[in-house]
């Protein structure tokens, strides 16, 4: 089933629907209109789902891992049976106590210096795009799928050790997972097309050909051991798996989000050009008004006494958690609704907050950063191509972000 | 000043580290650590508010 076959949405409130075009388009609208007058919505959509909207509603839901499971985070028509606590991609789709378990597995490779290690990397790869991108002289070019499409796809490429070729094919999965959930179901697609044979080959080809001392994320996970046992196959499988499909789309939505900021703000370009020490504030604002992650949990079997903000909800119910629509609550930021580059308080949730906080939080702020600064040095002044500004495409589903972006480039600069 | 560090609330954010690195640090799994025992020197004040504002775990308290 796609989201074509589902009717559009007239009450936000009692039927809202996130797969629809109309969501992708006028989501913050719809979040404060919510937030007025009914900040508790539900739909009988997808066997029943709720969308809160307050930022103390979604972070106390973020926190109670008791009575909201991750077992299903991706909203659909399908519940997923039986999968707690472990889920089919630990540790996003996992509960306490193994969740904390296949965490720490992750943790180390995506702390801080371990992440900094990649920004050469990075840098590199925005440069290369830049420097295709301004090769034939155009003067409109399209920021999300000419430039911030592929950084994240490279990077994570190179640290899984991996052709990036591939990543064409890593676009597509992403697609068929978190912009039309439920679609490419048995029959709908050949095995040999699919993300779980992929990383099948995948880990087969590394364990027939070891890379010995090499520092690629696939070679680390079968080289690592749980309480001196090595990872089953389904483990590390789902694991790159997530890691695919959890570092690339968001990443993308943020870069190409904030570089539609920027175009129509030539004072807030000005503004990073003329004083660099706002990177680290701004970069933090961005995902605050462009959080591109909203989450989902399942109302835990068994439970008979949860609630979101007052309104009781029943076990196996849907529940998705609006991290961008937090942010934008008056109630938790001041000026809420206005882009303060230099933000000083900012406990934003782009991230996510609790156990499940972002593991590739360092990697994707790394990736944002280095975004916008290699674009910044090439083309400082830059402006959207269409008068309109919501001729952009926003993508559907619990990512959101750009997805053609047209710029026009109104001055650039030479390689230094 | 004295700062506290909630290590049990700490979700390794991050932002302590990256606004106040004077203060914190990253453990090898990202969580933070307090490089600074007792008082906090005057000049570190506002780093130490700055963390403070922005863990979104509210991780990070300050005594004055
Ligand atoms: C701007 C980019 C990104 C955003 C906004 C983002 C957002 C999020 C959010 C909100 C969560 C919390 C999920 C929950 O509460 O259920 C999460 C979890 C996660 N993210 Fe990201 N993410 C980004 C980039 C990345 C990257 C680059 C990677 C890795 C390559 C990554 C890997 C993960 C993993 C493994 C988890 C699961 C953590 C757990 O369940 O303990 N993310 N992300
Ligand atoms: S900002 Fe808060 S949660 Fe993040 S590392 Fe620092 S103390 Fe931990």
């Amino acid at each position: 089933m796609t989201d074509t076959t589902r009717p559009p949405v007239t009450d936000w409130a009692t039927d809202f629907d996130h797969t629809r075009p109309e969501y992708a388009e006028s989501a913050p609208e719809i979040w404060e209109q919510l937030r007025n007058e009914c900040p508790v919505a539900h739909t009988d959509r997808f066997g029943g789902a709720w969308l809160p909207v307050r930022h103390e509603d979604v972070a106390a839901i973020a926190r109670d891992t008791e009575h909201f499971s991750s077992e299903g985070v991706i909203v659909n028509d399908f519940r997923p049976v039986d999968l707690a606590p472990i889920g089919y991609a630990p540790p996003i789709t996992s509960d306490p106590p193994f969740h904390q378990v296949a965490r720490r597995l992750l943790l180390p490779a995506f702390a801080p210096k371990q992440i900094d290690r990649w920004e050469p990397v990075a840098r590199a790869t925005c440069q290369e795009l830049l420097d295709e991108l301004l090769a034939d002289g155009a003067d409109v070019v399209d920021a999300a799928a000419q430039y911030a499409q592929h950084i994240p796809v490279r990077v994570i490429a190179d640290m899984l050790g991996v052709p990036r070729e591939d990543g064409d094919k890593f676009r597509t999965f992403i697609h068929r997972i978190l912009e039309v959930p439920g679609s490419g179901g048995p029959g709908e697609i050949e095995y040999e097309d699919t993300l779980d044979y992929y990383l099948d080959e995948a880990v087969k080809e590394r364990r027939a050909n070891p890379r010995p001392g090499s520092d690629d994320l696939i070679t680390y996970l079968i080289e690592a051991d749980l309480d001196g046992e090595p990872l089953t196959d389904d483990h590390i499988t789902g694991t790159i798996g997530l890691l695919i499909i959890a570092g690339i789309d968001t990443t993308w939505s943020a870069i190409g989000s904030s570089l539609w900021h920027l175009a129509q703000r030539p004072d807030h370009r000005r503004q990073l050009v003329e004083d660099p020490d706002v990177m680290v504030f701004a970069v933090e604002e961005l995902l605050r008004a462009y959080a591109p992650v909203t989450m989902a949990r399942i109302v835990a079997e068994g439970v008979t006494d949860a609630e979101i903000g007052g309104c009781p909800v029943k076990e196996r119910d849907w529940v998705l958690l609006p991290f961008p629509a937090a942010n934008l609550d008056p109630e938790a930021f001041e000026d809420a609704d206005q882009v303060i580059l230099d933000r000083q308080r900012n406990r934003h949730l782009a991230f996510g907050v609790g156990i499940h906080r972002c593991i590739g939080s360092n990697l994707a702020r790394m990736e944002l950063r280095v975004g916008i600064e290699e674009w910044m040095k090439r083309i400082p002044d830059f402006e959207l191509a269409a008068d309109d500004p919501d001729a952009v495409r926003w993508s559907t589903g619990q990512v959101r972000g750009p997805r053609e972006l047209p710029i026009r480039l109104l001055s650039t600069n030479e390689v230094a | 000043m004295q700062l506290k560090l909630d290590s049990e609330a700490c979700q390794g954010h991050g932002r302590c580290y990256s606004l106040a690195p004077d203060l914190f640090d990253s453990d090898d799994e990202g969580y933070a650590v307090l490089k600074v025992t007792g008082d906090v020197p005057d000049a570190l004040h506002d780093a130490a508010r700055l963390a403070a504002d922005n863990c979104p775990e509210f991780a990070i308290t300050i005594e004055e």
